[in-house]
């Protein structure tokens, strides 16, 4: 069996765990970098950074528009990974793109010259929403040379052939996507949820839930449900849209989550450690 | 000969770049198409055609030019496609989707719409098939397009206006995709053109290509020969697959996809705009909407505002088997400016009274310009220019549609330039 990579080793170690989400750039770089230090402290065991690109299909109005606030901040590519190079915080960290970006980052469209460039910036890994394993070959790859982990999203509608090949190819943990629809943060914690943590019970990934997780409750209820961990993405970008001075508010936030993920945990026996 | 070891693609083009949650919707197509369309399973296909005649007005015409045949010293014949209901071949695509989604057992149609014209197509067919319809179009398109929004209500499909972005087609586009990830059980999404992910691009083609079937037959009848040229304007390039998809085999016929040239074709990377829509001539590879494609895009990947006079062209990809009959040489990729895209629609008004859409205008414009009269004097060969002897001496224009639906536009684009075959308005007050 293969060694942990960080972002395994960051989930096992502070089960459960709790994902966070913002979009890089949103309102600038500078205000980032801030945000995740808070989210650091508060309790974010990993920290998805959004790269912004003009298309973002998969996303609902919350972290569309926070894209925008981005691409209108001038956010690019290098920009991001300056930002990047500089953090220092405890949280393995992961970017989050979609595929046109990461294709077009060299000279020529490859994913090689992005995939290299993430990996001296101290990325452990990448989220492709727009993605399926049927095309993703090349960049894991390029992802299996740099130790880079490729996360891949296990939708609702995903079963039989199709979640066996995912699941053979996903590496850091699998990104649960807890209802059809887009990002956003909702009320409660839907059904599918708990089919599709039974449906990947017998593989040995973990298996974090996403998709319209807001408050410490849900991610109790998540937790309980059998997932390794939560992400949060949408109730925090929110906080970024409408506090003054957001940072204390996501740190509070982040210990709110962590702190539902750990009630979650209490009645369910921790995985054995590999 | 477009198809390529690869099932889902066109070469290094085309696949199915989109969310997890869409991959077993595309399955399921993928099967209905292979078992409806291909194999004709239930009387699909056969179902499809009668409507289609019946419904649709299919087949439409050949029609030759004469006047535009004298101008050009060639002759010249009109695929009307201008003349299928609706006025537009948009209906081929349209109704051949919403029946195979009846056929699938979904409950519910989605589509995007940029000018309104996929939109009013596909309103029409779930009217007439009674399927209920929801239809995304920008916010800016929903306000500079009321006729075409009036027309989906009355045939009693809902109108979801798009806030994000510039409001057009793009965003239209996005919002569907965004729609079907949640709705997908129940859901079929009517994709406009032969773009998005497999099989899309080939199930429009198959839709489409009644235009070129038809054509090729029509063609061999009334000049007893195969053209030299065929013609047809190129946005998402569904008239243009479904005029070529035909005629592909035939080498010696050359195929001319005509592109809008918007004002220029030089980029602004600054502000990210492409003032034109020329994807084939200019675009990049790169991944959008589903498929691996040509774009107009900046170094970093952000997709770019396009532009044209027409709508219908106003887009920042293309269909991926385009862009692989591109790089293989088999398709030609030439532009018309919005200038005279117009000159030409008024030119074919005036000349054999047909009122073509601003679409159908720029594979009219690209023929004065390759053939007209200018074309020979300016460059002082006589009697044909380079471009007009690549023409041949039977060429096929697709009209794709009718131009009712632009007359605001015109009039509002007539006025600011000296176009040569404008008419003389003199009559209204001013």
């Amino acid at each position: 069996m293969t060694t942990d990579s960080d972002i395994e080793r960051a989930i096992r170690e502070n089960h459960p765990a709790l994902i966070a989400y913002i979009t890089a750039g949103d309102p600038t770089l500078e205000e980032t970098a801030e945000y995740v230090e808070a989210l650091d402290r508060g309790g974010a065991d990993l920290i998805e950074l959004g790269l912004p690109f003009s298309e973002p299909i998969a996303e609902g109005p919350t972290i569309q528009a926070a894209i925008n606030r981005s691409l209108e901040a001038g956010t690019t590519p290098d920009s991001f990974f300056e930002l990047v190079d500089d953090l220092d915080v405890e949280a393995p960290l992961l970017v989050m793109t979609y595929y046109n970006m990461i294709l077009q980052y060299g000279s020529e469209p490859a994913v090689e010259p992005f995939v290299e460039r993430a990996a001296d910036a101290g990325l452990a890994g990448i989220i492709v929403p727009d993605l399926p394993a049927e095309e993703s070959e090349p960049l894991r790859e390029a992802c299996e040379d740099h130790g880079l982990d490729l996360v891949f999203i296990v939708a609702p509608t995903t079963d039989g052939e199709r979640l066996e090949t995912i699941m053979s190819q996903v590496s850091g943990f699998a990104y649960v996507q807890a209802r059809l629809g887009t990002t956003g943060a909702r009320a409660d914690v839907s059904g599918a949820t708990h089919d599709s943590l039974t449906r990947l019970s017998e593989y040995d990934v973990p298996k974090a839930v996403g998709f319209g997780v807001s408050e410490g409750d849900h991610a109790a209820e998540i937790v309980e449900a059998g997932a390794d961990g939560v992400i949060v993405g949408s109730a925090l970008v929110d906080l970024i849209a409408e506090k003054e001075g957001p940072a204390t508010a996501l740190e509070a936030k982040a210990e709110e989550l962590k702190a539902g993920a750990r009630r979650g945990a209490e009645d369910v026996p921790e995985p054995e450690q590999p | 000969m477009s198809d390529s070891d690869n099932k889902t693609s066109f070469g290094a083009y085309g696949g199915q770049y989109v969310p997890e949650a869409l991959m077993p919707a595309l399955e399921e197509l993928e099967d209905a198409y292979e078992r409806y369309v291909l194999e004709n399973e239930d009387g699909f296909m056969d179902d499809f055609r009668a409507r289609m005649r019946e419904f649709g007005g299919r087949p439409t015409p050949l029609q030759r030019a004469d006047r535009l045949s004298e101008r050009y010293d060639c002759e010249v014949y009109l695929k009307r496609e201008d003349l299928v209901h609706g006025g537009a071949h948009k209906l081929n695509n349209a109704l051949g989707q919403v029946l195979l989604a009846k056929y699938m057992g979904k409950e519910r149609i989605i589509a995007e719409t940029g000018a309104g014209q996929h939109g009013t197509a596909t309103a029409m067919a779930a009217a007439h098939l009674e399927m209920p319809c929801e239809i995304y179009m920008g916010r800016t398109d929903v306000n500079r397009q009321r006729p075409n929004v009036y027309r989906m209500r009355m045939n009693g499909a809902a109108v979801n206006p798009v806030d994000t972005g510039r409001g057009t087609l793009k965003e239209a586009i996005n919002a569907t995709l965004r729609d079907w990830s949640k709705s997908v059980e129940t859901t079929h999404y009517v994709i406009g053109s032969v773009v998005g992910p497999h099989p899309f691009p080939k199930m429009v083609r198959d839709f489409q290509s009644v235009i070129g079937t038809e054509a090729r037959e029509q063609i061999r009848e009334q000049a007893g020969r195969l053209p030299d040229s065929v013609l047809a304007c190129a946005g998402g390039g569904s008239n243009t697959m479904g005029a070529f998809h035909a005629f592909v085999g035939d080498e010696d016929v050359g195929l001319y996809a005509v592109e809008a040239g918007g004002s220029t074709l030089e980029i602004d990377e600054e502000r990210g705009v492409a003032p034109n829509s020329a994807t084939l001539s200019t675009g990049t590879d790169g991944v959008l909407h589903g498929a691996m494609t040509k774009l107009l895009q900046s170094g970093d990947g952000q997709i770019m505002e396009s532009h044209s006079v027409s709508a219908g062209l106003d887009y920042a990809g293309v269909g991926p088997e385009l862009s692989y009959l591109v790089d293989i040489g088999r398709v030609t990729p030439v532009s018309v400016d919005d200038e005279a895209a117009l000159d030409a629609f008024h030119r074919l008004s005036r000349l054999e009274g047909i009122i073509p859409a601003l679409e159908s205008s720029h594979a009219l414009g690209y023929l004065e310009r390759a053939a007209g009269p200018a074309a020979d004097d300016a460059s002082g060969q006589r009697p044909r220019a380079e471009e007009h002897e690549n023409l041949g001496d039977l060429v096929v224009v697709n009209v794709s549609g009718r131009g009712d639906k632009d007359l605001e536009t015109v009039l509002e684009e007539t006025e600011k330039r000296d176009l040569e075959a404008a008419p003389d308005v003199e009559v209204f007050d001013r």
